[in-house]
């Protein structure tokens, strides 16, 4: 295929996964907004005011980006392996088998799709918040290049998960057992200080944390983490998850017989 | 000439050690009609799945108007165009949308894929359907948007499972000529069929797989020439209680009206009329006892069942 014909097979699945997840947002966009106004009321503003400050911030302007980074991640997974796990039921996966789209193509739509929601979810919730206290960023790349990465990063995750799946319960697995504990225990509602060394140690292994704190850099200009550290992580894992998915994609494991 | 198909010792064993294909070989000339026949499991699907790149073959080379399926996919993929047994497109998408999107896949600009779309939805009769969800259309209409589909891209090779199964027959009929007018065009079709009627009637060639073999691949034309009896059933008058003497003729009555003959490629009808002319015996109307092709279908696999068992 010629690159321009490269660029519109690209392109198609993007608009194809944006439609989805536009058609259904009932579903899709609008559980999250309601869900983190519930957390800024709760735990913001109702919570917060007893709890005083955190990392030297009111307790509302904390968690503001611990909830974004939830959002981002929670929804980049979920649009990705819903898709593709319902692509693969439909067995309109097949309509992509036949073409001659190559499989990276495939993948990078597929991750665009995540991250449009992601971001999207994301900028939903940044808004609300906006109800709540007032937003300021410290440093615009971080923010921006963090929030990218997390969703490159979930929607790959996703896409594997989707891949392995053999029934819908496959696909609730993962984001309620793994992705949920992660993001609760990974800094969104406090600050790894305050609890005992053993388990600031233990904190440490969590990769949610690293994403989490370096978006609250990006925001407020403090974290519990090194940044540079945290960008050499996520660079790694998303090389590694895309060549893992490629493989599966490439052996067709899941979608060919 | 360039083969439009051409597979050759193909193999594929599944994960639970079933062996769908035992080395099949054949080639499908370019412009031609060609039939894959054969009973359930036979390996009709998997060989297709395999060209379609649906399924993993285990060993073998196909290629597709020349362009190798391992070494040149793409080129190879842009040939084909797929018509599957089964509903394959998403249920909760418009018409006009899964057409559009196939036609996306192929590197087909937006404003050409929306004509495409339009042509072929016409031509198939759907178009006051373009806006409508896609699990709403009736069963025929699905079939028809999946033929839409494999077309939008304007394929050299239409690769067809079992078109028509579950279809009724005005809705057959229209398909049939509808694949006739783009094998006219140019457009080489492949199709699985169960109704031996419709290879007869459409397909040039055939090839009948059976056990994961080939056992037939000829014209249609020179498979029947290998029927060496053909039954045939006539409606007489006046009606007849006794049956009648016919030299050299293997005949019953099945009722007073109703004569069955068998009659041998060496003796022609003529003969069969003169005998009955000269009894005074009126033939009214006349047709053949069973379709044609599925006597030598029936005898063929047979023949592979038990060459089989004996090896």
């Amino acid at each position: 295929m010629k690159p321009r014909e490269l660029f519109i097979a690209f392109w198609t699945i993007v608009v194809k996964e944006i439609r989805r997840f536009m058609r259904i947002w009932p579903q899709t966009l609008l559980p999250p907004a309601i869900t983190m106004t519930l957390y800024f009321i709760i735990f913001g503003n109702l919570i917060g005011s007893r709890i005083g400050e955190m990392g030297g911030f009111d307790y509302m302007e904390y968690i503001v980006p611990g909830l974004i980074m939830m959002s981002v991640i929670t929804n980049s997974y979920g649009n990705v392996v819903s898709s593709f796990y319902g692509t693969k039921f439909q067995r309109n996966v097949e309509e992509l088998l036949v073409s001659p789209i190559p499989n990276w193509i495939i993948l990078s739509g597929y991750v665009v799709g995540g991250v449009s929601r992601g971001v999207g979810v994301g900028l939903i919730v940044t808004l609300l918040s906006l109800f709540f206290t007032d937003l300021q960023v410290h440093h615009l790349f971080v923010t921006i290049s963090i929030v990218l990465m997390t969703s490159i990063l979930f929607s790959l995750g996703g896409f594997i998960n989707a891949i392995y799946a053999n029934s819908f319960d496959d696909i609730s697995i993962v984001p309620t057992f793994i992705l949920t504990p992660l993001t609760y225990l990974g800094g969104v509602f406090y600050s790894i200080q305050l609890l005992p060394e053993f388990w600031q140690g233990v904190s440490m292994l969590n990769p949610i944390l690293y994403m989490v704190n370096t978006f609250r850099y990006g925001i407020l200009g403090v974290s519990d983490i090194n940044i540079v550290f945290a960008f050499s992580m996520l660079l790694a894992v998303i090389a590694v998850l895309f060549s893992y998915s490629l493989y599966l994609l490439q052996k067709g494991k899941g979608i060919r017989s | 000439m360039t083969a439009a198909l051409s597979i050759r010792n193909l193999c594929k064993t599944y994960d639970n050690g079933f062996e769908a294909l035992k080395g099949v070989s054949l080639e499908v000339q370019q412009g031609d009609f060609f039939a894959l026949l054969g009973p359930n499991g036979a390996g009709k699907s998997t060989t297709l799945g395999i060209v379609s790149s649906l399924v993993n073959k285990s060993s073998g080379e196909v290629e597709v108007f020349g362009h190798s399926l391992d070494k040149a996919h793409a080129q190879a993929k842009m040939c084909l165009g797929v018509v599957p047994q089964e509903f394959n497109f998403n249920q909760f998408e418009k018409v006009m949308d899964i057409v559009t999107t196939q036609a996306g896949y192929y590197g087909i600009a937006p404003r050409l894929a929306r004509e495409r779309a339009e042509f072929y939805l016409k031509k198939l009769g759907l178009w006051d359907k373009r806006n409508q969800v896609s699990r709403m259309l009736s069963g025929g209409m699905k079939r028809r948007l999946m033929i839409a589909r494999a077309l939008v891209h304007e394929p050299r090779v239409l690769i067809l499972d079992e078109p028509t199964a579950g279809v009724d027959i005005e809705l057959r009929r229209s398909m049939w000529a509808f694949l006739q007018e783009i094998n006219r065009a140019g457009t080489t079709i492949i199709l699985t069929t169960h109704y031996l009627e419709e290879a007869e009637s459409l397909c040039r060639n055939i090839a009948i797989i059976d056990h994961g073999r080939i056992v037939k691949n000829t014209s249609i034309k020179a498979l029947l020439q290998q029927l060496n009896t053909e039954t045939f059933i006539l409606d007489i008058d006046p009606p007849q209680s006794v049956l009648p003497a016919l030299n050299g003729y293997k005949a019953r009555l099945e009722d007073d009206h109703t004569l069955v003959v068998d009659v041998e490629k060496t003796q022609g009808l003529s003969g069969l009329f003169a005998e009955l002319s000269q009894q005074r015996i009126e033939v009214q109307s006349m047709r053949n006892k069973a379709n044609r092709l599925e006597e030598l279908f029936v005898s063929l696999v047979d023949k592979n069942l038990k060459d089989e068992k004996s090896a």
